[in-house]
């Protein structure tokens, strides 16, 4: 089968589906590959490279449509595009299948199959093909490039004969795989970094990454990502008013705001408001990247850049990726052969669309002139689900009443067993002789002091503990000793032999502790 | 020496042992608590030899020196790693002289009556027997009692001790096995026992008493066969109380105050062990006695996900790279020999400026506390060397744990799945630092046989190998 590549129509569009090197790749699976003449050239690739790696090159969108069996795309493709699809086609590339109905429709009419790259699933098996992972990240690490651009200073502090420098404060709202890339992007340019998420769970992947997590004190236990495929939930307008307040807070001594805070399927929150712009210093710079979805900043203009009445730098590119259009293309094109791989599981050429599979099923919004979309979940959890703690807090006085109640339980276990030991004792007092009885005293006495002492042993002496109740237990000697003056010969012979097993006992059980417990030391 | 000196001694003897067992609390006073019980074992021999009624003095001088020398040999020449096996075999000793012991008390009784019947006179005894002669006919009924009581324990503790010992050395192997019937033969040698017993107040001569011992002996070979080796804590500990209670019995027999003292301090000692050990196996005494794991009530949790394999630069490099480290040594460990090289990874990391400490869980290794006095020996201070409740609440702290042969003690099965046979056990939480790297042989199970979900975890990388290869490869790398 043939995979062809047409160029991106789409205005500022530089992405290309395929690379000379993922054309190799797919190659290998047994497959031919085509290309549109020029539609790397923005991507820094060129036909040559292409003819080079062994790809046909087809003059027009038209003839490339006709020829292959399958098209690989970036952006959702056009309703041109869609009309030139012919039955059993198969089309891979961002779809947005919620937003474009119309589209899907017109797809679905033709019989074309359509694979939608933002619709696989976010499960460990398909993050090869995750390709809304892979243009977060260099959207996040491209918003603190055109952040730093913008930005009139160091992000490093710096102090040099000409003066010194202070770092630059960066804050990024949203610790998805866009904000963490920026995090690590800011930090390593060496600016100080502050993080907020809504998910606290992910306050330790911020913190791995050497930004400081904003905490927000807030009862309300936000929900679990992992309900939700990772992506954060709404959150509700106590907590919305909270965070505001915090922003609020930060806003005067942050020089650089990077917003990626995105919510599945719904307008993108409104986060740093008017107010908030207006408290920052001049010079700062905010980088927007839901602009797409309506921004996460009040003053966010989609794909401009503004500057606010006090001199604050507002970014709201919607195209980060296609900026970096090389490296973009690169991971884009190695998620599709991926995808390919995934649908080849033969390395033959030919396309097995296994709709049982839980990636491809996920990703695929029309086939065999279906709308399979939306899919159903997943078979396995994309994040495991965190246990719930459920410890209540106890008033005081459910706490008092608590520790009462256990008081009560303890006292009554004690005198129970008191009482239950004195009913023991008197029934063996009455039958018993009083020669029994004195040694009984003894042998309970003992057991108790026994009891006492032996509870503060710390843990880790409980070896020489045993070494040395061994050695004591050597104490049968005595009976030994007792008995060996006795005239009758097998008790000597009998009492001897215990003799020497005994001291072989209480020698080398002391001897053994000792040497034990002079070993443990200070440090 | 008079009686009254003699009981001066014993007095002395006994606040000395309970000030030796009193000074275990912490490490340095248990250096001078040691030389307390010492003191106490000597005065108290001293004073039975010089005592009254004691003969055949050559005899016992002989036979003090050779056990004397024998039993600093032993102490002399064991590994620490061996300490559980040698605490097994002494029990065992103890177990055989209170049989003896018994045995013979049985049969001076028996010249006694034989000469009361050939009406010889009973003035010329000394010592024990003449002690004997003077009993009424109740008090000698309640010392056969106790002699059948010290015999019986003593031949469970001998046989016992010789089986524990023998799986501890490895000799024998190590998995529960049953003769056909279980625990109903036990329940039946018991009742035999008792009715041999019974047979026997009622004078039925000394065979009975001999076949008890038989019988006994059994019991004790039969109940430690069937307990497997992650269960050998609690055996230990508890036929360390055994042959408390068998010494004690010895004393009621020997009207002899200091045994009986001293082995009901033995007793309570090793039954507390053993009630410690089974709570931090959160498992019944009787279970543990009985043999195997509780009945799970139902399918064990599915394990998703798979391991995955580092080596020894991977292990060095986030090593390096982590400020606390939290090591979990067991059983493992000590069957490697590994502890001295864990000690000298743990000066290199110190010396790093790292914080590394240890946590060790009850029922690591084979004995109560064996870990630590493994870490001991390979010179680890003691106060880095921490228990599960002070540790466990600073895992989500800790950078890097490294789980040094143990698996049970470290599986979280025992919180979250509620179907695991370990359900409810208090394990070290070391799956909730950063990293975990769990050094192990293979992908076997531990002794439960059950699936540990901590290998499979995102944050868990396993370090297959040979312990002790496996810390001495990453010895260079640490800088």
């Amino acid at each position: 089968m043939k995979i062809g590549v047409p160029k991106e129509i789409f205005e500022g569009e530089a992405r290309v589906a395929m690379t000379p090197d993922s054309a190799t790749q797919l190659q290998k699976l047994g497959y031919d590959c085509a290309i549109e003449t020029g539609a790397g050239a923005l991507a820094g690739f060129s036909d040559a490279t292409y003819e080079a790696a062994g790809v046909e090159i087809i003059k027009t969108p038209a003839a490339l449509f006709k020829a292959v069996d399958i098209v690989a795309k970036v952006r959702p493709p056009s309703e041109t595009e869609t009309k030139r699809l012919k039955a059993g086609q198969t089309l891979i590339s961002f779809f947005w299948p919620g937003q474009n109905e119309a589209l899907m429709e017109l797809a679905r009419s033709k019989g074309a199959n359509v694979i939608a790259m933002d619709m696989v699933p976010r499960i460990s098996r398909a993050q090869k093909m995750d390709a809304l992972s892979s243009m977060a990240n260099i959207a996040g690490y491209r918003a603190v490039i055109e952040a730093g651009n913008n930005f009139g200073r160091f992000f490093t502090g710096q102090v040099t004969a000409a003066g010194k420098v202070p770092p630059a404060k960066v804050l990024i709202v949203g610790a998805g795989v866009a904000g963490l890339a920026a995090i690590g992007t800011a930090t390593s340019l060496g600016a100080i970094t502050y993080a907020f998420d809504v998910r606290p769970e992910v306050a330790e992947q911020i913190e791995s990454m050497g930004a400081e997590f904003v905490f927000l004190e807030f009862d309300e236990q936000q929900q679990d990502g992992a309900a939700t495929g990772g992506y954060a939930a709404p959150s509700s307008p106590e907590f919305r008013e909270k965070q505001l307040a915090k922003f609020r807070e930060l806003a005067p001594e942050i020089d650089i705001v990077i917003t990626t805070a995105l919510i599945p399927g719904r307008d993108a929150p409104k986060l740093w408001l008017e107010d908030m712009v207006a408290a920052m210093k001049p010079g700062s710079v905010v980088v927007d990247l839901a602009a797409e979805k309506g921004g996460n900043c009040d003053l966010t203009v989609m794909d401009q850049k503004i500057v606010s009445d006090n001199g604050v730098t507002i970014i709201g590119y919607t195209d980060f990726p296609s900026r970096m259009a090389a490296q973009a293309s690169t991971l884009y094109s190695n998620n599709v052969r991926h995808m390919m791989s995934d649908l080849t599981p033969e390395k033959d050429g030919q396309v097995a669309h296994n709709m049982e599979d839980d990636v491809i099923r996920g990703a695929t919004v029309t086939y065999a002139k279906e709308i399979t979309f939306p899919p159903p979940p997943p078979k396995i959890r994309a994040i495991a689900v965190q246990k719930k703690e459920v410890v209540k807090e106890l008033t005081a006085e459910e706490k008092r009443a608590a520790e009462v109640a256990a008081f009560k339980k303890t006292t009554k276990q004690q005198v129970g067993l008191l009482v239950g030991g004195a009913v023991l004792m008197l029934i063996v007092g009455a039958f018993a002789p009083a020669s029994f009885m004195q040694h009984f005293i003894v042998f309970v006495l003992a057991c108790f002091i026994g009891f006492q002492v032996i509870w503060n042993v710390s843990h880790a002496l409980h070896t020489p503990l045993m070494a040395v109740t061994n050695a004591i237990s050597g104490i049968v000697v005595l009976g030994a000793l007792l008995q060996i003056g006795s005239g009758n010969w097998l008790v000597v012979v009998l009492a001897s032999i215990s003799v020497l097993i005994a001291t072989i006992n209480v020698v080398g059980g002391f001897l053994v502790t000792r040497r034990m417990l002079a070993m443990f030391q200070k440090s | 020496m008079s009686i009254g000196i003699v009981s001066a001694a014993y007095i002395a003897a006994a606040v000395l042992f309970i000030l030796s067992l009193g000074g275990l609390s912490n490490q340095e006073n248990a250096k001078r608590a040691v030389w307390y019980g010492i003191a106490g074992m000597g005065l108290a021999i001293l004073a039975t030899v010089f005592g009254p009624g004691i003969g055949n003095w050559l005899i016992i001088l002989v036979m003090l020196g050779i056990g004397s020398y024998l039993g600093y040999m032993v102490a002399g020449k064991v590994e620490m790693t061996e300490m559980p096996q040698l605490v097994a075999a002494l029990h065992s000793f103890v177990g055989l002289a209170a049989v003896f012991i018994g045995l013979n008390a049985d049969l001076e009784l028996g010249s006694i009556n034989a000469m009361r019947e050939a009406g010889e006179s009973l003035e010329s005894l000394a010592g024990f027997s003449a002690a004997l002669a003077k009993k009424t006919g109740v008090e000698i009924a309640i010392m056969k009692v106790e002699v059948f009581l010290g015999v019986f324990i003593g031949a469970v503790t001998f046989t016992g001790s010789i089986v524990a010992f023998g799986k501890l050395a490895g000799k024998l192997d190590g998995k529960p096995k049953k003769l056909p019937g279980g625990h109903m033969l036990n329940a039946s040698a018991l009742a035999l026992s008792l009715v041999l017993g019974i047979m026997y107040f009622n004078g039925a001569g000394v065979w009975t008493i001999l076949a008890v011992i038989v019988i006994a002996g059994f019991i004790g070979y039969h109940l430690i066969m069937g307990i497997g080796g992650a269960d050998m804590p609690v055996v230990v500990s508890m036929l360390n109380s055994y042959s408390g209670w068998a010494a004690a019995a010895i004393g009621f027999t020997l009207g002899n105050d200091l045994l009986i003292v001293t082995g009901a301090l033995v007793g309570s000692s090793g039954a507390i062990l053993s009630y410690i050990m089974c709570k931090a196996m959160n498992r019944k005494f009787v279970s543990v006695i009985l043999g195997g794991f509780g009945g799970s009530t139902g399918p064990a949790m599915e394990v998703e996900g798979e391991q995955i394999s580092i080596d020894a630069d991977g292990v060095a490099a986030a090593l390096n790279d982590a400020d606390s480290i939290v090591i979990i040594p067991g059983y493992g460990m000590a069957v490697a020999q590994a502890q001295q090289s864990v000690s000298e990874l743990v000066r290199k990391l110190r010396a790093a400026d790292k914080e590394v400490r240890f946590a060790i869980h009850p029922v690591a290794g084979r004995l109560p506390g064996h870990m630590n006095v493994l870490l001991a020996e390979a010179r680890v201070p003691y106060d880095i060397v921490m228990e599960m409740d002070e540790i466990n609440g600073d895992f989500p702290k800790t950078d890097v744990a490294i789980v040094i042969g143990s698996n049970d003690i470290v599986n979280p099965a025992a919180q979250d799945d509620p179907n695991s046979p370990i359900a409810g056990m208090p394990v070290l939480e070391c799956w909730k630092a950063k990293q975990v790297f769990v050094s192990k042989r293979g992908q076997g199970t531990g002794y439960s046989g059950i699936e540990n979900p901590l290998f499979y975890k995102e944050n868990t990388r396993m370090f297959y190998g040979d312990a002790k290869a496996s810390v001495d490869s990453l010895l260079p790398k640490i800088d």
